[in-house]
C-alpha cells in the first residue's frame, strides 16, 4: 500500500512539475501576476510530493518489505539500521529518486527564500527548475521505477554491495547530490536571466548564494568519497583519477570559476556573458558525471552493469540541457552588455586569469576522461588514460593557479601595480623558498618537484593569511567581512589539501609481508608485532581480525587492528582497513589473505600528513559556508543600488 | 587601456594558457595512453617488453598459485591465454572464472608482469573490455 502511495505522488510530482514549467513561464511573458504567483505554490508542492515518495521508499527500506524488487535486490533483514536507510540511494532507482528530491528541495527554497527576486525572474528561474525535475521525474517512472513489486515476495534480500556498507559512503551521495544538483539553480538563475535579456550586479548577488551553497556541499561530498577510497580500497592512495572522480571534479572546477566570475560581475559590472556561460556549463558537467556514472561507458570502479536504454535517457537529457542552454546562450548573449573597463593588472584580470586556468583545468580531465570514448568509436582501440596523464597535465597547470592566487587578492580593482602587491607578499615567498629548501635538504632530496609542490602549499597558507596581517595591525580584525574571511580560510585550507597530498604520495613508507601469530618486523621506526588472529562476528559478517602492536624502542605505541570481512549474505569479502592517526601522519594497515600455515599478507603504510587532506577539504567548505554567512550575501538582504554603467 | 587593447590581451592570455596546456596534454598522451588487449591481441601484436600495457580477461579455473605475496595465474580469453604474476594483495572481487584487468608489462621471459590489479565494486560487473574480448573470440554466452 505505502509503496503505491509513494509510486502515486511521484506521479503527481510529474504533473505538478509540467505545469510548474510551463504555465509560470507564460505568466512572466504576459505579465501575468497569477500565473507567475503559481510558480511558488508549484514549487512546495512538488517538494512535499517527491518526498513523500522518498519517505515511501525508505519505509520500505527500513521495515524490510521484500515485495518491493528493489529492496530485494538492495537490502536485507539482518543489516544494521544505517545502511538500511543508506541502502536507499546505494542504488540505481534510489539514487535517481533521491536526485529528484534533492532538485525539488532545491526549487522549494528557491520558492521560500527568493522574496525579494523580481516576480518575472522568480518564476523563470521556478519553471527552469520544474523543467529539470519533469526530466529527471519521467526517467524514474519510466525506466526507473523504484516502487515496482515482485511477486511472490521472496523471504529475503539480496543485501547491500558490502563496499557501500560504510558510513563514509552513506553519506557520501547525498552530499555530492547536494552540490550537483545545487548548480541546476544557478542554471536555472542563468536561462531566466538569458530570458529577460538582463545580468546586472543584482542578478550575480542572487546567484552567488546558490553557486556558493552547491559548491560547499560538492566539495564536502567529493572530500567524503575520497577519504571513503583512502581507507577502503587499502593501496594508501586517496585519488585514482577514475572516471567518476572526475565527474565529480569537473562541476567543481567549474563552479570554483563561477564563484570567483559572479564576483566580478556583482563588483565591476563585466565578464556577464561569461559568467552566464559558466552557470550553464557547471550543470552541464554535473548532468555529465550523472551520465557517466549511470550509464557505465566508461570503464570505472564505480561502473554498474547498465541497461542502455537508461544511458540513452539522460545521454539525451544532457543534449537537451546543454544544448538548450548554449543554444539560448548564441542567440541572447549578444544583447549583455559589458560594463567596468580594467587593466590587465587588477582585480578582475587576476580573476580572470583564474578562470582561464581553471577551465583549462576543467577541459584537461574532461578530455583525460573522454579520450578512450572517443577513440574506442573511432578506431575501436581500446584505451586506459590514467594517473600519468592527468599528473601530467593537471599538476603542472595549478602553479600558475596557486601562484596567482595569493597575489589576487592583494590587487586593487581597475588597475593595480604587481610590485607593491608582491611586496606585501615577501614575508610568505621568503617562508616558502625556505620551505622548497628544507623539503629537498632534510626531508627527500631526489624529488625536486614535491619540494617545489610543497614550497607552493607553504605560499598558499602563508600568502592568504598575510591579507590579514594589515586588519591584525591595525587591530580591525573584529570588523573583517565574513566573505572576506571566508575566502581566506577557503585560499589557505587549499594549501592545507596540497601539503597533505603532496606529502602522502611522495613521501610515504610502504611495507608488505607475511606474517604468522607471534612474527615481528621493522618498519620506518617502529617494531610491529602480529600479537594474534581471531574470528570476529558483525551483524550480517564473520571477519577475520589481525591484531598488531606497534612499539617504539621497546615501548608500546598503539595497537591496530584490521580485518578481512566476509559477508554472509554475498559471499564475499572486504578489507577493513585500521588507521591511527596522530593528525600528521597516518599509521595504516590492511590485512590481505592467508592462512596459519603459510601466514597472513600485512601491508603497512606510514602516510605523512595525510589526515591534512580531508582537514583542508572540511576547511574549504567551511570558508564557503562562512561566507555564506555573509549579510551581504543573502538572499533575503536589502538589494542595493544596481553598480552604475560606465559608458562604452 | 582601450576595449581594443583589453580585448587583444584576454584574446592572447587564453591562447597562450591554452597553447601550454594542449602541449601538455599531447605530451602526456603520447607518453602515458595505456592500451588494452585482450590475450588474443597480446598474441597477434609483438608488444615490447617494456611497453605498459592493460591485460583484460577471465582468470582461468584453476589456474591460480598463491605463494606468499606473490600469486601466478593465467588469463584467458577462452580463445588464448597469457601467464601472469602478481606481488602483492589482491582486490577483493579477485577469483577464479571471474574478470579482471591487470596492467603491467611483459618481461622477458613471456610472463606478464603485474604492477596492478583492478578491483570492481560490484561481483557481477564484466568490463566491457573483457566481454568485447570474448565476443570477438566466438566464445560468448548470453548469461541471461
Amino acid at each position: 500500500m505505502i509503496p503505491e502511495l509513494g509510486h502515486f505522488s511521484l506521479i503527481l510530482a510529474l504533473a505538478v512539475a509540467l505545469v510548474q514549467g510551463t504555465l509560470p513561464l507564460v505568466g512572466a511573458s504576459r505579465g501575468d501576476l497569477r500565473l507567475m504567483a503559481l510558480g511558488r505554490t508549484a514549487a512546495l508542492t512538488q517538494a512535499f510530493l517527491v518526498l513523500l515518495a522518498f519517505g515511501a521508499l525508505t519505509q520500505a527500506y527500513v521495515t524490510s518489505d521484500f515485495s518491493v524488487l528493489n529492496v530485494v535486490d538492495n537490502s536485507h533483514s539482518a543489516k544494521p539500521l544505517l545502511y538500511k536507510i543508506s541502502g536507499v540511494w546505494g542504488n540505481h532507482e534510489g539514487s535517481m529518486l533521491l536526485w529528484a528530491l534533492i532538485l525539488a528541495l532545491f526549487g522549494a527554497a528557491v520558492a521560500v527564500f527568493g522574496n525579494n527576486l523580481p516576480d518575472t525572474l522568480r518564476s523563470r528561474v521556478l519553471a527552469i527548475q520544474a523543467l529539470i525535475g519533469v526530466g529527471f521525474l519521467a526517467f524514474l517512472l519510466f525506466t526507473s521505477n523504484p516502487f515496482q513489486r515482485v511477486f511472490p515476495a521472496p523471504p529475503d534480500g539480496n543485501g547491500l554491495n558490502p563496499l557501500l556498507q560504510d558510513p563514509g559512503l552513506a553519506f557520501h551521495p547525498p552530499l555530492l547530490y547536494l552540490g550537483y544538483v545545487g548548480f541546476s539553480v544557478t542554471y536555472a538563475f542563468a536561462v531566466a536571466a538569458l530570458l529577460e535579456g538582463r545580468v546586472d550586479a543584482a542578478w550575480a548577488r542572487w546567484v552567488r548564494p546558490w553557486a556558493l551553497a552547491a559548491w560547499c556541499f560538492l566539495t564536502l561530498g567529493i572530500a567524503l568519497g575520497s577519504w571513503w577510497a583512502y581507507y577502503i580500497l587499502g593501496w594508501g592512495g586517496f585519488w585514482f583519477w577514475d572516471p567518476v572522480e572526475n565527474a565529480s571534479l569537473m562541476p567543481w572546477l567549474a563552479g570554483t570559476a563561477l564563484l570567483h566570475s559572479a564576483i566580478v560581475v556583482e563588483k565591476r559590472d563585466a565578464l556577464k556573458s561569461w559568467t552566464v556561460l559558466l552557470a550553464l556549463l557547471a550543470f552541464s558537467l554535473s548532468l555529465l558525471g550523472t551520465f557517466l556514472v549511470r550509464s557505465g561507458v566508461l570503464t570505472s570502479v564505480h561502473a554498474f552493469a547498465q541497461d542502455p536504454a537508461r544511458g540513452m535517457f539522460i545521454l539525451a537529457f544532457l543534449l537537451f540541457v546543454t544544448g538548450g542552454g548554449l543554444a539560448l546562450y548564441a542567440w541572447r548573449a549578444p544583447q549583455l552588455q559589458g560594463g567596468g573597463l580594467f587593466q590587465p593588472v587588477s582585480r578582475e584580470g587576476a580573476l580572470i586569469l583564474n578562470n582561464l586556468l581553471l577551465c583549462t583545468l576543467a577541459a584537461t580531465v574532461l578530455l583525460g576522461t573522454l579520450y578512450p570514448l572517443f577513440l574506442d568509436l573511432l578506431t575501436g582501440n581500446k584505451v586506459s588514460v590514467g594517473p600519468p596523464f592527468f599528473n601530467a597535465t593537471f599538476v603542472p597547470l595549478c602553479a600558475p593557479l596557486f601562484a596567482a592566487l595569493c597575489v589576487g587578492p592583494f590587487l586593487g580593482w581597475k588597475r593595480a601595480e604587481l610590485w607593491p602587491a608582491l611586496m606585501r607578499l615577501r614575508v610568505a615567498l621568503v617562508v616558502s623558498l625556505a620551505a622548497i629548501v628544507v623539503a629537498m635538504t632534510m626531508i627527500d632530496s631526489r624529488s625536486t618537484l614535491a619540494a617545489l609542490a610543497f614550497g607552493f602549499g607553504v605560499w598558499l597558507i602563508v600568502g592568504s593569511l598575510a591579507s590579514l596581517t594589515d586588519r591584525v595591525r591595525s587591530g580591525t580584525l573584529r570588523t573583517l567581512p565574513r566573505s572576506t574571511l571566508g575566502m581566506v580560510i577557503a585560499h589557505a585550507s587549499l594549501g592545507v589539501v596540497v601539503l597533505g597530498s603532496v606529502a602522502t604520495s611522495s613521501w610515504n613508507t610502504e611495507l608488505m609481508h607475511t606474517m604468522k601469530p607471534g612474527d615481528r618486523i621493522d618498519f620506518a621506526g617502529y617494531s610491529v608485532q602480529l600479537e594474534r588472529m581471531d574470528e570476529v562476528r558483525g551483524p550480517n559478517y564473520i571477519a577475520e581480525r589481525a591484531t598488531l602492536a606497534v612499539s617504539v624502542g621497546g615501548k608500546p605505541y598503539t595497537v591496530l587492528q584490521p580485518e578481512r570481512r566476509l559477508f554472509t549474505v554475498q559471499r564475499r569479502q572486504v578489507a577493513e582497513t585500521a588507521i591511527q592517526t596522530n593528525g600528521l601522519r597516518d599509521f595504516y594497515a590492511t590485512l590481505g589473505e592467508g592462512n596459519p600455515q603459510q601466514g597472513w599478507v600485512i601491508r603497512l603504510y606510514l602516510n605523512p600528513l595525510a589526515p591534512w587532506i580531508w582537514l583542508g577539504a572540511a576547511l574549504c567548505a567551511l570558508g564557503g559556508f562562512v561566507s555564506l554567512s555573509d549579510r551581504r550575501l543573502r538572499i533575503g538582504a536589502p538589494s542595493r543600488k544596481p553598480a552604475l554603467q560606465p559608458a562604452e | 587601456m582601450t576595449p581594443k587593447r583589453r580585448r587583444l590581451w584576454l584574446l592572447l592570455g587564453s591562447l597562450g594558457t591554452l597553447g601550454v596546456a594542449a602541449a601538455l596534454v599531447l605530451t602526456a598522451l603520447n607518453d602515458n595512453l595505456v592500451f588494452f588487449y585482450s590475450p588474443t591481441q597480446v598474441a597477434e601484436k609483438s608488444i615490447g617488453p617494456d611497453r605498459r600495457f592493460r591485460l583484460g580477461g577471465l582468470v582461468e579455473e584453476g589456474s591460480v598459485q598463491k605463494d606468499g605475496q606473490t600469486v601466478r595465474f593465467t588469463v584467458t580469453d577462452t580463445h588464448k591465454t597469457l601467464k601472469v604474476v602478481y606481488r602483492g594483495i589482491l582486490p577483493d572481487l579477485f577469483r577464479e572464472g571471474q574478470g579482471v584487468i591487470a596492467e603491467g608489462s611483459i618481461g622477458p621471459d613471456g610472463v606478464f608482469t603485474a604492477r596492478e590489479i583492478l578491483a570492481k565494486h560490484d561481483e557481477n560487473y564484466m568490463p566491457p573490455e573483457v566481454a568485447k574480448a570474448i565476443k570477438e573470440s566466438g566464445q560468448w554466452k548470453d548469461k541471461k
